[in-house]
C-alpha cells in the first residue's frame, strides 16, 4: 500500500515538474522596475514601444511594487535600466547610491514622465456627503491611506492634506493639527497605494485618498466608487529615470524618449495619468478637470520647499512630523 | 456520554470554522463563474512560468536538504564534537525564525554593501535571482529531515552498522545497507514536510526576489500580485493550484508518518 | 520504520563515527554555516554596525516596542488558546470515534501544508468586510489572532497526539474502578502525562505566531500601535530603507525564537525523564 503511495507521490512531483518554461527569445532585454499602479499603462505602452521601429527585438524584464521599496531593491542590486517611480526623492535615493547619474532630472520635462492630483474616492452617491478637507476630519468618518514610511502614494497625500490647510490660510500649527485629526479617522495603513484601493474595493472606510489615476482605475476595475476633485490639491509628479547600466543601452534611451510622444503619454492619459505633454494635455480628451487651487511640492508660499526638506521634516524614522501624528 | 459528545462537536465545530470553510472558500470563489477563466487564469504565461519557478526551487532545495539533512543528522546522533549542541540548536532555529528576518539576514549579506555584496560585481547574481530564492528556500525548509531522521537513527543504535564494519563492509556500503534503509520513512517524511515548506515560502523569498514578472515570481508571490491587481480570479485560481499540492502533500505526509500517529 | 527498532542504545564512535566522521562533520557544519550562521552573522553584525546605542534606540522606538509588544501578547494568547484546542482536538482523535475521522486527522495538516499568503487571502475573504457571514474582523487584532490560529492549530495536536496514544488507559480504568471522577482523572493521571508534550506543542506554535507574516500582512491592516506585529514592522522598515531598525528588531526577534528552542530542549528532557 504505501509503495502505491509512493509512486502516486513520485508522480504528482514529476507531473508538476514537467510543466514546461516559457522563454522569450529578443535581441536586447530591458528591465523596467515601477511602483505599483502604472502597472496597467505599462502594459500598453511597451507593446506600442515593440511595435515601433526602435522598440523591435527589444524584450522587458518588469517589476512593480510599493515605490520605497523598490528604491531599495534596486539599490541593494535588483537589476534595472530603467526605473519609473512614485516620487522624486526615491530616485534621489538611487542617485546617492551611485545607481542613477545625477543629471536625470535635464531634460525638457525635469525627468517627470505623468502628472496627477491627489483626489477623495468615495461610495456610490457620496452617502457621507464628502467634499471639502475639512469633511474628511468628521467623527464618524473613516479615511483610508496607506503608510507614509512605506508608500510614496501616501507622502503625496499627506502634502495635499498640509498643503491644502494651508492653502486656506491656516498656520503650519494649525495645518499640523489638521493632520493629527485626520490620521484620528484612519482605521488602517496599507503598506502600498494598490493595497489601500485593494481595501476601499474591499468594503472598508468611506473615503480613500489617492493618486487621480487610481481612482480611474478603480473604477475601470469594477470597483464602483466615485471621485471627488477637492478645491485644493497638489500636483503629483511621478519621475522615471535611466540607469547607469540603462544609458549604455541606446534602446533604454529610446524607450525613454517613446515615454514622452505623444503615442506614449496618450496611452498614460487612457489609464488615468495626467499628460506631461503639452500638445496631448491640450486635446480634449486628456483635458482634465482643474482644481480651484492647485500647488506643488515647491510652492514655497505654502511652507513647502520641495521634497528634500519635506522629507526631512515630514517623513523622518526618528523625529519627523508623521511620527508623532501617527503615534497616537 | 453528553461530555463525550460536547467534545467531538466542539473540536470538530472549531476545525470546520478554521479550517474547512475557509478552504472551501478558495475553490468556491474560484469557480463561481465557470470552469473556463479559472483554467484560463493558471494557464496564462506569467501563471505558468511562476508555478515553474516555484517547482524549479523546490527541485533543487529539497534534495539538497534531504542530502544535508541526512548528513547532519548522522553527524549528530553518531559523533560527539564541540559545539554539537550549538548546531543542534542552530538546526531548528528555522522553525522558530520569523521568514522575514530570514530575507532581510539575506539581504544584508548579499545586498550592496553587504560582506558578498561584491559578487554581483563579478557577475554573480544572488539576490534578486534564483540564488537568493533558493538559500531563502533551503534556510526556512532546512529543519525538516533532520528532525524526522534524528529520533530513528537514534532508536536503531549502532550494533548493526558494527557488525558490519566488523563483517569488512566499507563505511558507505554501511550507510547504504544498513542506515538508509532503516531511515528511509523518516527521510520520506522529512522530504514531505521540506516540500510542503519550500512550495508555499512568501516571507523571505518576497524579500529577495524583487518580483520580476515571468522571471523571480513564484506562485505565493504571484498570489499576493494578482489580488492586488483586482485580478480576484487568477488569485483564486492560483490559490487553488496551491492548496491542491498542499492536500497531495497532507496526503503523502499520511503515507509516511509512523503507524501510531495515523 | 518501526522494523528495525528492536535495537536500542546509541554508542557515539560508531563505525561513521572513525571512517566518514570527519568529512560528514565537515561537510554538514559547512552546509550549515553557508546557509543559517553567516546571513545571521550579518545580520547581527549590521544590527550593530551603527553602535549598540542605536541598536537599543531603534529596539526601544514606540512603534518598534509596541509592535513588539503586540506580537508577544498576541502570541501569548494563541499558545494558550491552543493548548486547550489542541489537547481536545488530540483527544478526540484519539479516545472517540466516528464516521470519517480518518479525514479529520489528515486535514489538521493543512494549515502547514498550505501557503501562509493563502491563508491570508482566504481568512480575508471570509471574515473580512465582504464577509459571507457578515463577521467582519478584518484590520482588528481579532483578525489578527484568528491568522495565527490558523497557522498554528497543528502544533499542540500533533505534539500531544502520540504521547496520548501510548498512554497507558490500565491506570485510568483502575482509577475509575475505584470511584474517581472522570475529571479528577484526566486531571490527576491524564494530564501530568501529557503536560511536557502540551508545553513544548504550545512553545513551537508561540514561536511559530511570533514570526508569522504571510497569513498576517494582509489582514492585519498594518495600522502603527493596533494591529502592526513585529515582522510586518521588519517588513515595513526594509521597505521604508531603514535596515539598521529592520535588523534591531529581527535580531530580537532571533533572541526570542533562541529562548523558546531552549525552553523546548528542557520540555524534551523532562519527557524523557518522565519516560522512565
Amino acid at each position: 500500500m504505501r509503495r502505491i503511495w509512493l509512486t502516486l507521490c513520485l508522480f504528482l512531483a514529476a507531473g508538476g515538474i514537467a510543466v514546461g518554461a516559457q522563454g522569450a527569445s529578443a535581441k536586447t532585454t530591458l528591465s523596467l522596475v515601477a511602483y505599483s499602479t502604472p502597472k496597467d499603462a505599462y502594459a500598453k505602452i511597451i507593446p506600442a514601444f515593440q511595435g515601433s521601429a526602435a522598440g523591435k527585438d527589444v524584450s522587458f524584464n518588469q517589476s512593480y511594487g510599493a515605490s520605497g521599496d523598490q528604491a531599495r531593491a534596486v539599490a541593494a542590486g535588483l537589476s534595472a535600466d530603467v526605473v519609473a517611480l512614485s516620487l522624486a526623492p526615491d530616485v534621489s535615493t538611487l542617485v546617492k547610491k551611485g545607481v542613477v547619474p545625477s543629471s536625470w532630472t535635464r531634460n525638457r520635462y525635469h525627468g517627470m514622465v505623468t502628472d496627477s492630483v491627489v483626489v477623495f474616492v468615495v461610495r456610490d452617491g457620496n452617502p457621507k456627503k464628502i467634499h471639502t478637507w475639512a469633511d474628511l476630519t468628521r467623527s464618524g468618518v473613516q479615511v483610508i491611506t496607506p503608510n507614509p514610511f512605506t508608500s510614496g502614494g501616501a507622502r503625496w497625500n499627506v502634502m495635499a492634506a498640509y498643503g491644502a490647510e494651508r492653502a486656506q490660510g491656516k498656520t503650519d500649527k494649525q495645518a499640523i493639527d489638521y493632520l493629527k485629526k485626520l490620521f484620528k479617522n484612519v482605521p488602517v495603513l496599507p503598506k502600498s497605494a494598490r493595497e489601500a484601493t485593494q481595501v476601499f474595493a474591499s468594503g472598508k472606510g468611506d473615503v480613500l485618498l489617492t493618486y487621480e489615476n487610481e481612482a480611474i482605475y478603480a473604477n475601470k476595475k469594477g470597483v464602483h466608487t466615485e471621485y471627488v476633485l477637492p478645491k485644493q490639491t497638489i500636483l503629483i509628479e511621478n519621475p522615471v529615470a535611466l540607469t547607469k547600466s540603462g544609458l549604455k543601452h541606446p534602446e533604454a534611451k529610446a524607450f525613454l524618449k517613446f515615454l514622452w510622444s505623444a503615442k506614449a503619454q496618450k496611452l498614460f492619459g487612457d489609464t488615468g495619468y495626467r499628460p506631461v505633454v503639452k500638445s496631448v494635455a491640450r486635446s480634449a480628451k486628456y483635458r482634465f478637470k482643474q482644481p480651484k487651487t492647485l500647488f506643488k511640492i515647491n510652492s514655497k508660499a505654502l511652507g513647502l520647499r520641495g521634497w528634500k526638506s519635506v522629507q526631512f521634516r515630514f517623513f523622518n524614522h526618528d523625529s519627523g512630523v508623521m511620527v508623532k501624528v501617527i503615534g497616537r | 456520554m453528553t461530555a463525550r459528545y460536547a467534545l467531538r462537536f466542539g473540536a470538530l465545530g472549531y476545525l470546520a470554522f478554521l479550517l474547512l470553510v475557509p478552504v472551501g472558500l478558495v475553490f468556491y470563489r474560484t469557480f463561481e463563474h465557470g470552469l473556463h477563466p479559472a483554467w484560463a487564469a493558471v494557464t496564462n504565461p506569467q501563471a505558468q512560468h511562476a508555478l515553474w519557478l516555484t517547482l524549479l526551487i523546490a527541485a533543487i532545495a529539497v534534495p539538497a536538504n534531504t542530502v544535508f539533512g541526512v548528513v547532519l543528522a548522522i553527524a549528530l546522533v553518531r559523533h560527539r564534537f564541540p559545539g554539537r549542541g550549538l548546531v543542534n540548536a542552530v538546526v531548528d532555529l528555522p522553525l522558530a525564525l520569523s521568514p522575514v528576518v530570514v530575507g532581510l539576514a539575506l539581504y544584508l549579506l548579499y545586498g550592496t554593501g553587504g560582506w558578498l555584496g561584491g559578487l554581483s560585481q563579478h557577475g554573480i547574481k544572488i539576490l534578486f535571482a534564483l540564488p537568493g530564492m533558493t538559500l531563502a528556500t533551503i534556510f526556512v525548509s532546512l529543519p525538516f529531515v533532520v528532525r524526522e531522521v534524528v529520533p530513528v537513527l537514534r532508536e536503531i543504535g549502532t550494533d548493526q552498522e558494527q557488525a558490519a564494519e566488523t563483517l569488512g563492509a566499507a563505511p558507505f556500503t554501511t550507510f547504504r545497507r544498513i542506515t538508509l534503509p532503516a531511515i528511509r520513512w523518516a527521510v520520506g517524511y522529512g522530504v514531505v514536510l521540506t516540500t510542503a515548506r519550500a512550495i508555499g515560502e512568501f516571507g523571505a523569498v518576497s524579500v529577495v526576489s524583487g518580483r520580476i514578472e515571468g522571471k523571480t515570481e513564484t506562485l505565493p508571490l504571484y498570489v499576493q500580485s494578482q489580488f492586488e491587481g483586482f485580478n480576484t480570479t487568477g488569485a483564486f485560481a492560483a490559490s487553488v493550484v496551491l492548496a491542491l499540492i498542499a492536500l497531495a502533500t497532507v496526503l503523502c505526509m499520511r503515507m509516511f508518518r509512523p503507524k501510531e500517529a495515523r | 520504520m518501526a522494523a528495525s527498532s528492536a535495537l536500542a542504545v546509541s554508542r557515539p564512535g560508531a563505525v561513521l563515527g572513525r571512517a566518514g566522521g570527519g568529512l560528514a562533520r565537515g561537510i554538514a557544519l559547512g552546509y550549515l554555516s553557508l546557509i543559517v550562521l553567516v546571513p545571521l552573522a550579518a545580520l547581527i553584525w549590521s544590527s550593530r554596525a551603527q553602535g549598540l546605542g542605536t541598536f537599543w534606540d531603534e529596539v526601544a522606538k514606540a512603534e518598534a516596542a509596541s509592535a513588539l509588544k503586540l506580537t508577544l501578547v498576541a502570541a501569548l494568547l494563541v499558545a494558550a488558546f491552543n493548548a486547550v484546542t489542541g489537547t481536545a482536538i488530540a483527544w478526540v482523535l484519539v479516545r472517540d470515534s466516528f464516521r470519517g475521522k480518518g479525514i479529520v486527522n489528515a486535514v489538521i495538516d493543512l494549515p502547514f501544508a498550505l501557503p501562509t499568503i493563502v491563508a491570508g487571502l482566504v481568512l480575508l475573504q471570509l471574515y473580512g468586510p465582504q464577509s459571507p457571514f457578515g463577521v467582519n474582523l478584518a484590520f482588528q487584532r481579532t483578525g489578527l489572532v484568528l491568522a495565527l490560529l490558523f497557522v498554528t492549530l497543528p502544533f499542540v495536536v500533533r505534539a500531544v497526539q502520540p504521547v496520548l496514544l501510548e498512554l497507558d488507559r490500565e491506570m485510568e480504568e483502575a482509577a475509575e474502578s475505584l470511584g474517581a471522577r472522570r475529571l479528577a482523572v484526566f486531571r490527576r493521571i491524564v494530564f501530568p502525562n501529557l503536560l511536557p508534550a502540551i508545553l513544548s506543542g504550545v512553545a513551537l506554535a508561540f514561536a511559530r505566531a511570533v514570526g508569522e507574516f504571510g497569513a498576517v500582512v494582509l489582514i492585519s491592516g498594518n495600522v502603527p500601535f493596533k494591529t502592526e506585529v513585529s515582522s510586518v514592522y521588519i517588513s515595513g522598515q526594509i521597505e521604508s530603507d531603514n535596515p539598521a531598525g529592520a535588523a534591531a528588531v529581527s535580531v530580537v526577534l532571533l533572541l526570542i525564537s533562541l529562548g523558546v528552542l531552549l525552553l523546548i530542549g528542557v520540555f524534551r528532557h523532562w519527557r524523557t525523564r518522565h519516560d522512565r
